[in-house]
């Protein structure tokens, strides 16, 4: 999640076609096996509804006769403290997760990017301010940051988007800052501020663009990431309310009876580590693919 | 012949970038390669060294050190050889040297692995570094502290001080400018001289490698066009190739030897 | 070097006052009238007027803001709603056994991390490598929460090989008292000679410690082996392999030395990580740490008590990252000479 931005790409990087692709897959299985996870995982995102056995437990339904019942055939993961089906809340807490953290990396992107890309390409004072603010935020670690605000707000799922937002895009900003800066600097950038082409445009079209590419891994590194603070927000309380089958939500309901009933417990941490993993896979093997001196063709 | 080199073949899968039939070294010997960039040159030093293979290159022929065959060792065996027996200096001092280490470390760590006592090694480095006229304090300070010409001197004092028989130089002087340049050949004429090395001179550079050495020989595309005493070379090139590098140099010195 | 420490700690002190204010702001993003709060449900509307008046809240955002930096400054953190005692007297209670926690917990990590790290560059894009990678993702993806609970399960409740919880064996409280000279735990016992104690808290510090090492360990791990195989096609490893060095030494001692750098600084920023990932952790195992006195405070809804964990710990960010800067800076003869 916290990766060294010496060890992203540079701007020059391309994502390789064809050939090199193949060749590139072929060489990378980890980078093959967090994307087909990944997509394995949006897909049952998509499908809750039709995979769930039991679709109104992931809501407000009860069944006091089924109250803690170890797997078994009807339960593929057991029944949680109000007999509600494990297996059907953890695919619908499929939806969740994920979601919070496109929706959080979204926010991150559209606050940081413009912040960055300001930074690197006017410099100066503005450069300046911009690089301190975003220390001061850097200074906290995030889960820090977001728990503090979140334990100041209401407890819910906005809470949390905004909060772990709030947190997030100093990062981009520092990335995409050093990016701009470097591609402001080019020789060709001068030749096209003498041409007269204007300054949106210039940004638009070429400074942009050349700043993205770290950001794409970045990015794809730090969903994983995002579904680790979410979930941890939700184990302190902080964020989903019940009946909301949000993973990290509950494990914490289940601690309690994590020592007779531990499927309760283990079944959606499971889904939190392959979530975050099949990404954070994803995202490592993207960089790998990007980078142009891997050494993976050996 | 201490260096003998026999129909030794270089290649990264397919493709052969090195194909010498012969190539030998006598005692008190200074032999120049000399060719163009991309000639397979410095893929000649790896394959000597037995580190072809660290950058994916496989190795076929005979190198015999002392008549000893060398592509038929161990790991370990080279190991032993590496250094001790067969010393190299490479085209960018400052690059060649860690720029995390002070440059006596490196020395002391080589001289111990080589069997010396802390105390030999401390005595074999200051008396090595007198030879190469630097003051032995310059052991204590890191590469990014000394020029491009101390440091080629502290590799030269390295190959010393391991009193290597061969020693293999990788563009040595390419780096330096002119006048440290000159000091470093008259380094290399010291070591076949007084120590009786065999140096394997290897250079784009047909002046300096005119005036330096006693016998060259001319590479092009990894194999040898003409071999022989670099007075009969230089003034009467057999290969057309030959000829049309000499016609490029400029300034010849007055032909190799003593 | 004397002009980039004084540069460094500047921007440290810039970056401390920052952290004050944003934290202030977050104070006050409290919903609802903290007047009316502290003045309590039946107040009349002169009472909390008048509370308004006695907490200073009636007085400009800029005049509050400067009273508040004067306070932490002054060591005035507020109180503490769910212990009733001063914010920093709380937290230098409990911070050492959480930092000493973070500390074992980062050896173990490195511990595991530069070996495999090594091994995964020298043999790169091989089943080892590749495992080790595959491994050390697992790492960062880690749950720690689940992790904690799991372990807890399996080596303490089923095995019966560790201790469940606590900081130490409760009968030793009677049989070899410890008596505390610094706070932390692992110095004290062994400097007054307590060697049960000694053994007791290392062995109920070990769980905790595995669970929150599994991020570093992660983390550390694909850090050596980028450093290291970003060095390996580098010149003076070449020579340093013609002197006759074995891979093991190519690797461990001249590859490795040039990654100590970039690894430090990694080691700064995740330890104050850590610290934070004790608020999942220490709960489930009783340690009498930062975590525990957080995660209390998040359920009792002790607002001062938790912004004065959250700028504790960005303190100790910074503090570390000036620290590594500092450590750089004095043995990186690339800084120090520039």
């Amino acid at each position: 999640m916290i990766e060294a931005p010496s060890t992203l790409p540079t701007g020059g990087a391309r994502l390789p076609r064809g050939q090199t692709l193949r060749r590139g897959l072929a060489a990378n299985p980890l980078l093959v096996v967090g994307g087909l996870l990944s997509a394995l995982i949006v897909l049952i995102a998509l499908l809750a509804p039709l995979l769930a056995p039991f679709p109104g437990d992931a809501g407000t339904a009860t069944h006091p006769f089924l109250v803690l019942r170890p797997p078994s055939a009807q339960h593929w993961f057991g029944t949680d403290n109000v007999g509600r089906d494990v297996y059907s809340r953890v695919l619908y807490g499929a939806r969740i997760s994920p979601l919070i953290a496109v929706a959080v990396l979204a926010i991150a992107c559209a606050v940081g990017i413009p912040l960055g890309v300001a930074a690197g390409y006017f410099g100066g004072w503005l450069d300046e301010v911009i690089m301190r603010v975003t220390d001061i935020f850097l200074a906290f670690p995030p889960l820090l940051f977001a728990l503090a605000l979140a334990a100041v707000l209401p407890a819910s799922i906005t809470t949390v988007i905004i909060v772990i937002a709030l947190t997030w895009w100093p990062w981009y900003t520092r990335l995409v800052r050093g990016q701009a800066a470097s591609v402001a600097g080019r020789p060709y950038i001068d030749s096209c501020r003498a041409l007269g082409i204007s300054r949106r445009r210039i940004i638009f079209r070429h400074i942009l663009p050349n700043s993205i590419t770290p950001l794409i891994v970045q990015v794809s590194l730090d969903v994983g990431g995002v579904i680790l603070t979410v979930s941890a927000l939700s184990f302190l309380g902080l964020g989903a309310q019940d009946p909301t089958p949000d993973w990290g939500l509950m494990v914490a309901e289940g601690q309690n009876y994590f020592l007779t009933s531990w499927w309760v417990v283990t079944f959606p941490g499971i889904a939190i580590l392959v979530t975050a993993f099949a990404f954070t896979l994803l995202g490592d093997g993207l960089r790998d693919l990007m980078d142009p001196k891997r050494i993976f063709l050996r | 012949m201490r260096l003998a080199i026999t129909g030794l073949q270089v290649s990264f899968g397919d493709r052969r970038v090195v194909d010498l039939a012969e190539l030998a070294i006598a005692e008190a010997e200074i032999v120049g390669l000399a060719g163009e960039s991309g000639s397979g040159k410095s893929m000649t030093t790896l394959a000597v060294l037995g580190l072809a293979n660290t950058v994916g290159a496989r190795v076929d022929g005979s190198i015999r050190l002392d008549g000893t065959e060398l592509t038929g060792l161990s790991q370990r065996e080279m190991r032993a050889v590496r250094g001790r027996r067969i010393a190299a200096i490479f085209q960018s001092p400052a690059l060649a040297f860690s720029p995390v280490f002070r440059v006596g470390s490196v020395v002391h760590r080589a001289l111990r692995l080589h069997g010396m006592t802390k105390a030999e090694a401390a005595a074999a480095a200051q008396r090595a570094m007198r030879q190469v006229l630097l003051p032995p304090g310059l052991l204590d300070r890191y590469p990014s502290q000394l020029s491009g010409g101390q440091l080629q001197r502290v590799a030269i004092a390295l190959a010393l001080a391991l009193r290597a028989e061969v020693l293999l130089a990788d563009e040595p002087t390419s780096a330096l400018d002119v006048t440290v340049q000159a000091e470093v050949l008259e380094l290399l004429r010291d070591l076949r001289d007084q120590q009786g090395m065999s140096v394997l001179f290897i250079s784009h550079d047909l002046a300096v490698v005119a005036e330096l050495c006693d016998r060259v020989a001319i590479m092009q595309d990894g194999r040898i066009v003409e071999q022989g005493p670099t007075g009969q070379v230089v003034t009467a090139p057999a290969s057309p190739y030959t000829a049309g590098l000499l016609a490029a140099v400029t300034r010849l010195g007055a032909g190799g030897g003593r | 070097m004397i002009v980039y420490v004084a540069r460094r700690v500047a921007l440290a002190v810039l970056v401390v006052a920052g952290v004050i204010v944003l934290t202030f702001v977050i104070a006050h993003l409290v919903p609802g009238d903290p007047a009316a709060t502290w003045a309590g449900p039946h107040a009349s509307a002169a009472q909390v007027a008048a509370a308004r008046r006695y907490l200073g809240l009636d007085r400009p955002a800029a005049v509050q803001l400067l009273g508040y930096f004067g306070g932490i400054l002054a060591g005035n953190w507020g109180l503490s709603i769910h212990t009733h005692r001063p914010v920093l007297s709380d937290l230098a209670a409990v911070a050492p056994a959480s930092l000493e926690l973070v500390t074992v917990a980062l050896i173990i990590a490195l511990v595991v991390a530069v070996p495999l790290g090594l091994v995964s560059a020298r043999w790169p894009g091989r089943a080892g490598d590749q495992a080790i990678r595959a491994g050390s993702i697992l790492g960062v993806s880690m749950p720690i929460f689940c992790l904690a609970l799991i372990l807890q399960l399996v080596f303490a409740q089923r095995l019966h090989l560790l201790p469940v919880a606590g900081e130490y064996s409760p009968g030793l409280l009677f049989s070899h008292p410890l008596t505390r000279v610094t706070g932390f735990g692992l110095i004290d016992a062994p400097l007054t000679g307590n060697w049960p104690m000694f053994g007791s808290i290392l062995s109920h510090m070990l769980l905790p410690a595995v669970v929150i090492a599994a991020y570093p360990a992660g983390l550390l791990t694909r850090m050596v082996r980028a450093q290291v195989l970003d060095t390996v096609g580098d010149a003076h490893i070449q020579m340093v392999r013609a002197l006759g060095f074995g891979e093991r030494a190519v690797f461990g001692r001249f590859a490795m030395k040039l990654a100590w750098n970039p690894v430090a600084a990694a080691v700064a920023l995740v330890f104050a990580y850590s610290l934070v990932n004790t608020f999942l952790v220490e709960a489930i195992f009783d340690w009498p740490g930062l975590g525990s006195y957080a995660t209390a405070s998040i359920t009792s809804l002790d607002t001062p008590a938790i912004l004065g964990v959250t700028l504790f710990i960005a303190l100790v960010y910074v503090a570390a990252n000036l620290a590594v800067d500092i450590f750089q800076a004095a043995i990186d003869p690339r800084i120090r000479l520039r």
